[in-house]
């Protein structure tokens, strides 16, 4: 059974006062996230990300197609007992200190009294937040404010969490923190769906990510798939600020960072070249085949659909 | 009663006191304290009915005042500020959400009458000096004013389910308002002729009674309650909450969170 499937889910809204008009937030997803896996959905700002979240937390109702949750419909409250969500910008009852609205949320998921006061301290510790639970939010920081909501999407063990931006606000190390966090979700045995417009946290952190633009899925596929295009070329790294002029005539690509050269040329001449190094006397450092990086891909699938070519969904 | 809606009332309530909504309890005390001195020095014989007049008074309008801005906030500034998302993700219903609202909101203008209702009482007996047995007929009129407070906050979350806070606070006073005189826009209505006739007694059987529900001046005039319309106001108010708190489901069922 897959965690999450969005059956041809799509979300028209009616803008304008006077006269309707329809726009178009998301057109007809189809998507299957499996459980255990840490799933990235992908996009710029605007692209429908939330929009999506929304309809799977059902808070906004979709126009058409319909979703399912551990194989329950996205209203059936015994699935909401099972899932966890941040949502993006996170705001929280302020007049309240971060233990009371913890607390609350236990309440309102159902954790026995018995185990809530367990569970608070236990987030209140994994957040980072331990020595804080007795101050108001209003007190808050941005960053703290993002560990707060963080901690009541994990509050009461569920078995899919679903974060939107949830590295937005947090210093780098707050966001390698929550980076550890997703993982630590992951090897409990969690479904991890979040949304995020970083695609190095992505490309740490995800085991299969979706790509959606202007409301349309525009790729979706394992990270290592999507980045192990290899194009037969090679890159050389080597120490020194010299390029042999042999390496020219083979058509490299060379950049001088410093005292290391980086060179990009055709697989078919890496071994010519390798000698050519030899021959100056130059350390080499590494020889990899060059890949297309998630950034490669993403800009590749925000493209318009006519003017790609040779890319694979 | 479901346990997530014993859970949303207590922390509507907790909200309010924290945002320091019982604080008018001091402006309450300040008017009734100045009252019972001012009257005690100029009013001869009708001290009695002059401060529970103007304790009822002001006990009905501090209530009002309150059920509707805080009513009207309720629903918007939660989907304004997005605290609603992390509560509508969990296994919360949003009718369970909507009945949480009024319950906590009831339940503080119900503490909050009850403290004023200690300041009307502890006025009374400065002016003078003991109760009789008609003040018992204050407790009733007090009893009449939460019932008008629980249609306020039932038509406040009516109508900030589907408009802009400044709007719903437009509607509810001006319901209330209309409401204040019904039974003077019944008496029109029996007057006019056709349409008009029909109109006037349409608008007049809509907005909620008020009018019937205000037995301030009786209760000062030292008057007994009967208890046949302790009972019809009692079922009027309830019907007309539950209707009013039902649209108000209706509406926040279909809306889309933005």
């Amino acid at each position: 059974m897959s965690a999450i499937e969005i059956l041809g889910l799509e979300k028209t809204y009616s803008v304008g006062f006077w006269r309707k008009r329809p726009k178009c937030a998301l057109k007809p997803l189809h998507l299957q996230v499996e459980e255990g896996e840490i799933f990235g959905f992908l996009g710029p700002n605007g692209a429908g990300k939330t929009t999506t979240l929304k309809l799977l937390m059902g808070l906004i109702f979709p126009t058409a197609g319909s979703a399912r949750i551990l194989g329950m419909e996205i209203n059936d409250p015994r699935m909401k007992a099972q899932i966890g969500f941040l949502p993006e910008q996170p705001y929280f009852y302020d007049y309240l200190t971060a233990r009371e609205l913890l607390e609350y949320y236990g309440q309102l998921s159902g954790v026995a009294p018995k185990e809530r006061t367990r569970k608070v301290n236990e987030v209140l510790q994994r957040v980072g937040l331990p020595d804080v639970g007795g101050m108001q939010l209003r007190k808050f920081s941005k960053g703290m404010l993002q560990r707060v909501g963080i901690g009541q999407a994990i509050l009461h063990d569920p078995k899919v969490v679903f974060f939107d931006e949830p590295m937005s606000g947090l210093d780098p190390m707050g966001r390698r923190e929550v980076r550890d966090l997703m993982e630590q979700l992951k090897l409990e045995g969690k479904t991890v769906f979040f949304s995020t417009h970083i695609l190095p946290d992505a490309e740490a952190l995800c085991d299969r990510v979706a790509i959606i633009h202007k409301g349309e899925l525009r790729g979706v596929g394992a990270i290592a798939d999507l980045t192990s295009s290899v194009h037969g070329q090679v890159e050389l790294v080597w120490q020194g600020t010299t390029v042999p002029a042999s390496l020219r005539a083979l058509g490299a690509e060379c950049h001088v960072t410093g005292d290391t050269v980086r060179a990009v040329l055709s697989e078919a001449n890496q071994d010519t070249a390798i000698e050519a190094l030899r021959r100056e006397r130059l350390r080499l450092v590494s020889v990899t085949p060059v890949r297309t990086s998630l950034e490669d891909y993403f800009v590749q699938k925000l493209q318009p659909a006519g003017a790609v070519a040779g890319v694979r969904t | 009663m479901s346990t997530r809606i014993v859970h949303i009332a207590s922390n509507t309530f907790r909200e309010a006191v924290r945002d320091r909504v019982l604080y008018n309890l001091v402006a309450f005390a300040l008017l009734m304290s100045g009252a019972a001195v001012l009257v005690g020095q100029i009013s001869i014989d009708i001290e009695r009915k002059v401060v529970k007049d103007l304790g009822l008074t002001a006990v009905s309008l501090f209530g009002v005042v309150i059920a509707i801005f805080i009513g009207i906030g309720l629903v918007s500034k939660e989907i304004e500020r997005k605290t609603l998302y992390t509560v509508l993700s969990r296994p919360v219903r949003r009718w369970e959400f909507i009945v949480g609202k009024f319950f906590g909101l009831a339940g503080t203008l119900v503490l909050n009458t009850f403290f004023m209702a200690i300041g009307v009482f502890g006025a009374l007996l400065y002016v003078s000096h003991h109760f009789q047995r008609a003040d018992g007929w204050l407790l009733v009129a007090l009893y009449f004013i939460i019932l008008q407070f629980l249609i306020v906050t039932s038509l406040a979350l009516l109508f900030s389910s589907f408009s802009s806070p400044l709007l719903s606070a437009v509607f509810v006073f001006s319901l209330f308002v209309i409401g204040s005189f019904a039974e003077d826009l019944r008496g029109f209505a029996g007057m006019t002729q056709g349409f008009t006739r029909w109109l006037a007694t349409g608008v007049a059987y809509l907005v909620p009674n008020f009018s019937a529900l205000n037995v301030i001046s009786s209760v000062a005039h030292e008057q007994a309650i009967p208890g046949q319309l302790i009972f019809y106001n009692t079922a009027y108010a309830m019907i007309y909450a539950t209707m009013a708190l039902c649209g108000a489901v209706l509406v926040f069922e279909h809306r889309n969170l933005k």
